[in-house]
């Protein structure tokens, strides 16, 4: 196994290309435990940390450009970036512990492709684009075009996430990420759910909702969006969000929720998200 | 298996040393430098026994690769304490009984020096939730918790 921390996207692009079996990383903290459990050993692990564009954020022209491998406390830590998006950031923030923020990136966590993955229902939920470095240069594509299902994605040989780009909150929007684990930190998601709502007064002029841990992979339950765009947050509509959140699950069984646990969970998160985005979003926090 | 050579600062001092590429920081740190303080645990990044600092921040040195240490200045629990006289955090987990098997403490007293050099007047959750990632299966963490608090009101009094 060889180390390479090339300092640009085109030598990242050319390691990748001549050698079969390289793997690109950021924070290494799903790669080095895989690696540790038997996976095959990378043939060139290409460092993507030294690349400038890969670890920085940018806000301009509307619109945010996040290196992929910033490291998600420099995220959570990033007042403008925090006040504008809450949920993403609190998703963000809840990727570890203190030890495992300071390397986990956006990046990784799409690419890793895990079901139960925090940042991806958040992302997905404020419409998220990524920059892909391809042979042919470079290709963009949604947050949830990229993951296919449980560590399957839709990058292809040679081809790795540069950045992300996100257009700035709209007046009116805000957006919430809740997650249920079985104690109070350091677990894996059983349900996270993450909400975009635009508010026009009390009525909900415009919602995403997306479920993650209860699916292959992240999902967007669009019956829900339905059953709230032109109403008002009252509990008979909350209640149709709650129960369409819920239909529209697929989970599993493991030793950290049941199939039915996690249904109803789903609803209760919905719900209680859509409150908390709905506040921001009527408030102006964002 | 590749080697790098790797120059960073560890504990203040410059050095130099050659890893294998596959090799963790807490190998390289463990085996090459002769630090043995940093515990590994796990392996996995789970239970912080290895944290180290990395450009003060907060890092499971197991996670780490030994050559992404090049250029880097590193702390571990051995440059902690000021020559003979130990840290605040350190001289406070002694008296507070903080510690009985002792496989954790390293990385428990990295953890709470990082949380107190950012906020040096945390809340008790906050100090719960910055050691969160450090697991201990001896204490019950209460002694730790309280050790760290009391470390803290030493060090705000050292600053005034």
């Amino acid at each position: 196994m060889r180390y390479v921390a090339p300092t640009s996207v085109d030598e990242a692009r050319s390691l990748l290309v001549d050698n079969p079996g390289s793997r690109v990383f950021a924070g290494a903290t799903d790669l080095i435990p895989q690696i540790r459990a038997g996976r095959p050993q990378p043939s060139v692990m290409v460092d993507l940390k030294r690349i400038d564009r890969l670890t920085s954020v940018s806000h301009r022209d509307g619109g945010w450009a996040i290196g992929a491998a910033t490291p998600t406390a420099a995220l959570t830590a990033n007042p403008e970036f925090a006040t504008m998006f809450p949920g993403l950031s609190e998703a963000s923030g809840l990727i570890g512990s203190d030890q495992i923020q300071n390397r986990s990136s956006w990046g990784g966590n799409v690419a890793n492709a895990s079901p139960a993955a925090d940042s991806v229902p958040a992302l997905v939920a404020n419409d998220a684009q990524v920059v892909i470095a391809s042979a042919g240069g470079t290709r963009t594509a949604a947050v949830d075009e990229i993951i296919t299902g449980p560590g399957q994605t839709s990058l292809g040989d040679g081809e790795f996430i540069i950045e992300f780009t996100l257009a700035d909150m709209a007046a009116g929007t805000s957006d919430a990420y809740l997650r249920i684990i079985p104690r109070t930190e350091m677990d894996i998601a059983v349900v996270g759910a993450g909400v975009r709502l635009t508010m026009d007064g009390p009525t909900v002029a415009a919602a995403k909702i997306v479920l993650g841990a209860v699916a292959p992979t992240a999902i967007r339950v669009g019956e829900a969006e339905a059953a709230l765009v032109g109403n008002t947050l009252d509990e008979a509509t909350l209640a149709e969000a709650a129960e369409a959140a819920s239909a529209a699950c697929n989970p599993i069984n493991d030793k950290r929720g049941t199939i039915e646990y996690r249904r109803q969970v789903a609803g209760v998160l919905t719900k209680r998200c859509l409150l908390i985005a709905a506040d921001r979003a009527q408030n102006g926090t964002a | 298996m590749n080697r790098t050579h790797v120059n960073c600062t560890v504990n203040g001092d410059d050095v130099d040393f050659l890893a294998a590429d596959g090799i963790s920081l807490l190998d390289a740190l463990r085996d090459e430098l002769g630090l043995t303080g940093s515990k590994e645990g796990c392996g996995t990044g789970d239970c912080g026994a290895c944290s180290i600092l990395i450009d003060g921040k907060l890092n499971c040195s197991c996670l780490v690769l030994a050559p992404e240490a090049e250029g880097a200045e590193i702390v571990t629990v051995e440059g902690i304490a000021d020559g003979d006289h130990l840290h605040p955090l350190q001289q406070t987990f002694l008296e507070g009984a903080a510690l009985q098997c002792g496989i954790c403490t390293p990385g428990f007293l990295v953890a709470a020096k990082a949380l107190l050099d950012t906020n040096p007047d945390p809340t008790e959750t906050e100090i719960r939730y910055a050691l969160a990632g450090n697991l201990c299966r001896c204490t019950g963490y209460d002694k730790i918790i309280r050790s760290v608090q009391e470390a803290a009101v030493q060090l705000r009094e050292v600053a005034k």
